[in-house]
């Protein structure tokens, strides 16, 4: 080990040591015309749904890194607690490090309450974590779960701010999933409608944005039970070619 | 969070501790310890986040006392300050690992983990801080 003179200990956490040398490999490699590795990305489609008893969590199951797949089977649906998961979109190691260390606090705090955890208190346990970082850390995060006051659902952005609604959607293929949401959505649905609108929005997101695909992955919560379905639905099985019959126009 | 609290904070800035020239013992920079210096790294952060995470924790202390002196009386931020330098007392020789079990219960660290617990441990940090140094700069013989 090298014995330097530091003269004070070191401290945990972030170190910004080497951001003067990366912005300065960076700017040489790009006057050579290379590109400097990029981010794991999820690239995703996810999205929930509040209905009558509890709520319907879903997410594709692909990771992009650049214009490559990285993961063709990655699992978005993290556990945060028995009553209370999270989907995450952005990068992909922000989101699983964020939702492990919100995982651990809240266990803490529900061993010192001695109480099941509330999806209020992940909530802003989350965005006061998101917002320290002012969005570096790159995690869109749909987080849903049951306690004592029913289903709660919230979605939670990178620079801190938060959604609580019954229906959202998060990631690259978050328009055509909310498509899907602001045509068929109703309150108080029933647990099988409610799967399969989070399906077909899934599903939306799948085939109509490059940033997501493979197979659906559900996770049903309501009080006292929890669901986890992966996968739900393999749309892109490998190897398996589809063939859509073209409905034929009238001929005059 | 509370305004209140910001609104009684904004009249002292936080000084920008780290970032200005580090003077040895005759008011230059001290070269033998510190290294070669340059204007640029010591004007501008490397990062945008640099400056707001080096005076994190020390924020965060100046926010809750303000907001505590508003609610409870100056008696409050007073008793708790005192409480944490007696606490910060209890440690090891400074190039030896202490745990600051009693600083940690007092803020409430015991309770939670962040990105200061799991990144960058010091205890396994690959730099060796050389004893006799270390000891001289507490004891501010250096």
């Amino acid at each position: 080990m090298a014995t330097l003179s530091v003269c004070q200990p070191q401290l945990g956490g972030f170190s910004f040591e080497n951001c003067k040398r990366n912005a300065v490999l960076e700017a040489e490699v790009t006057k050579l015309g290379c590109n400097i590795p990029a981010a794991r990305k999820t690239g995703t489609t996810i999205c929930g749904v509040v209905f009558k008893d509890g709520l319907v969590l879903g997410a594709d199951t692909r990771a992009t890194e650049g214009m490559i797949v990285a993961d063709k089977n990655c699992s978005k649906i993290h556990y945060i607690s028995p009553n209370i998961y999270c989907c995450g979109a952005g990068t992909a190691a922000d989101t699983e490090m964020t939702t492990q260390i919100i995982s651990s606090n809240l266990e803490l705090h529900s061993l010192s309450t001695s109480r099941l955890p509330r999806v209020a208190t992940a909530n802003r346990m989350l965005k006061q974590m998101l917002f320290r970082y002012q969005g570096h850390i790159g995690a869109a995060l749909v987080l849903g779960g049951v306690d004592c006051n029913g289903p709660h659902l919230y979605s939670i952005y990178p620079h801190g701010s938060t959604d609580k609604l019954p229906y959202v959607t998060m990631g690259s293929g978050s328009l055509a999933a909310m498509a899907v949401f602001e045509d068929r959505y109703k309150q108080d649905m029933e647990e099988e409608d409610a799967k399969r609108l989070v399906r077909d929005a899934i599903a939306a997101g799948i085939f109509n944005d490059l940033g997501s695909g493979s197979n659906i992955d559900l996770c049903v919560i309501t009080k006292g039970r929890v669901d986890y379905l992966r996968p739900h639905d393999m749309v892109n099985k490998k190897g398996v070619r589809c063939v859509y019959e073209l409905e034929a126009l009238p001929h005059q | 969070m509370n305004t209140r609290g910001l609104r009684s904070q904004l009249k002292d800035s936080v000084p920008v501790t780290g970032m200005g020239p580090q003077v040895g013992a005759y008011g230059v920079q001290d070269t033998l310890r510190s290294g070669f210096s340059s204007v640029k790294n010591e004007l501008l952060p490397s990062h945008a986040l640099e400056l707001s995470e080096k005076n994190f924790q020390l924020n965060q202390d100046k926010m809750n006392f303000s907001t505590l002196r508003n609610i409870q009386g100056l008696h409050a931020p007073l008793k708790l300050q005192m409480e944490y330098r007696a606490a910060r007392q209890i440690q090891r020789l400074p190039f030896l690992q202490s745990s600051h079990l009693a600083l940690d219960t007092l803020k409430g660290n015991d309770e939670s983990i962040s990105f200061e617990d799991i990144l960058n441990d010091p205890a396994q940090s690959e730099m060796m801080g050389e004893p006799h140094v270390m000891v001289e700069y507490k004891l501010g013989m250096m």
